[in-house]
């Protein structure tokens, strides 16, 4: 039994991602989209959060979002994985519920 | 599987309702049947069939309401999110004393129930908000 | 509640009155109780304020919906989960919230709190057991 949360804020805007980081359960996945993507920058002050969220769970990025935002593949932190809308289709499907951090 | 969509903001100002109908599109593709959309909070504005953005622009109402007849889907605005916001149908309209009703084709407007009823049907809720 | 029932979270993370999401939610709540699920509330990070007692709205013009949570246990919806971390960080103890009380059914109606403040881990087990979960 697994969760996908989405977040969709940036994180410089609202606690939603340290929130829901918080709130991960071994097994769950990350999905940011629309401005939640802008956490996903290499260097930025959230890397820390999301590479330790990674030791047991997942963080995907909305790649239709973040190449809207000038941000390429090669410049989000390492270990995070892009999926397209297909994606995001898969991964509510594979997980049991979606629960998204407005 | 069978999908439920929830979308809380309107055209526009925040981008759940674009976000939203790429996932919707997304769904359909991949097979998955939409058990419904609901539209709640400022996402009734998507109804309104009274917009005229620049022609540059996309027409969210347009293309929900082409997805919408295209599939068949079950698109639901919620009746007290709606009144509050000036969104109404020819009944509404008419029931309560206003000159004019602006629903889009491809919307019916319906109670809160409808969005309790997708989440007990659906076998995943998703919801696009602000 | 029916066999099947779904299990309904509703997570309030937002403060009454700045944005429409804490009264619709309430809206979602009151219909959803008719339905006949396991509904469970949430309220972390500024929806905690949602609970806060002593709101007086006459200045703002807006109408007091914080006497509504407490008639919520007339429609069996008396599983209110506040986080602790969320009030602490907002300098708020239990005793800043409203009491909100149910009559137990299956314990000779006695009265007892519908608010159980619990910690970050067992909220994050809480959100991990739903079904459904409605996000405000």
């Amino acid at each position: 039994m697994s969760t996908l949360h989405t977040v969709n804020k940036s994180p410089f805007d609202r606690p939603s991602l340290t929130s829901c980081l918080n709130h991960l359960m071994p097994g769950d996945a990350v999905l940011l989209i629309e401005d939640g993507v802008i956490a996903a920058r290499k260097g930025s002050a959230f890397s820390s959060p999301l590479e330790a969220a990674m030791k047991d769970c997942s963080v995907y990025v909305l790649s239709p979002d973040s190449s809207a935002r000038g941000i390429g593949d090669g410049d989000m932190v390492s270990g995070i994985e892009t999926v397209d809308y297909g994606g995001f289709v898969d991964l509510v499907v594979k997980h049991d519920r979606t629960q998204s951090w407005l | 599987m069978k999908l439920a969509i929830v979308v809380n903001e309107g055209p526009y100002t925040h981008q759940a309702s674009d976000t939203a109908l790429h996932f919707t599109r997304a769904a359909l593709e991949a097979g998955h049947e939409i058990e419904r959309v609901f539209f709640y909070h400022d996402g009734v504005n998507n109804a309104t069939r009274l917009t005229v953005p620049p022609q540059d622009d996309r027409n969210l109402q347009k293309e929900w309401t082409e997805l919408g007849t295209t599939h068949g889907l079950d698109m639901v605005v919620c009746i007290a999110a709606a009144q509050r916001r000036g969104i109404l149908d020819a009944n509404e309209a008419k029931r309560q004393g206003k000159d004019a009703d602006n629903i889009a084709e491809g919307f019916r407007i319906s109670g809160l129930g409808q969005l309790i009823d997708a989440g007990i049907q659906a076998d995943r809720l998703v919801t696009f908000g602000d | 509640m029916s066999e099947d029932a779904k299990k309904f979270l509703y997570v309030n993370r937002k403060a009454p009155y700045g944005t429409i999401y804490a009264l619709e939610s309430l809206e979602v709540v009151l219909i959803g109780a008719a339905f006949e699920q396991e509904v469970t509330l949430a309220f972390l990070d500024d929806g905690v304020y949602q609970l806060a007692k002593g709101q007086e709205t006459a200045g703002v013009g807006m109408k007091n919906f914080s006497p509504t949570y407490r008639a919520l246990g007339d429609y069996d919806v008396n599983k209110f989960y506040v986080e602790r971390e969320s009030l602490e960080e907002r300098g708020l103890t239990e005793d800043d919230l409203q009491e909100i009380t149910y009559e137990d059914e299956d314990d000779d109606w006695a009265e007892k709190p519908s608010i159980r403040v619990v910690n970050r881990d067992e909220m994050k087990k809480i959100m991990s057991e739903q079904d459904v979960i409605l996000s405000f």
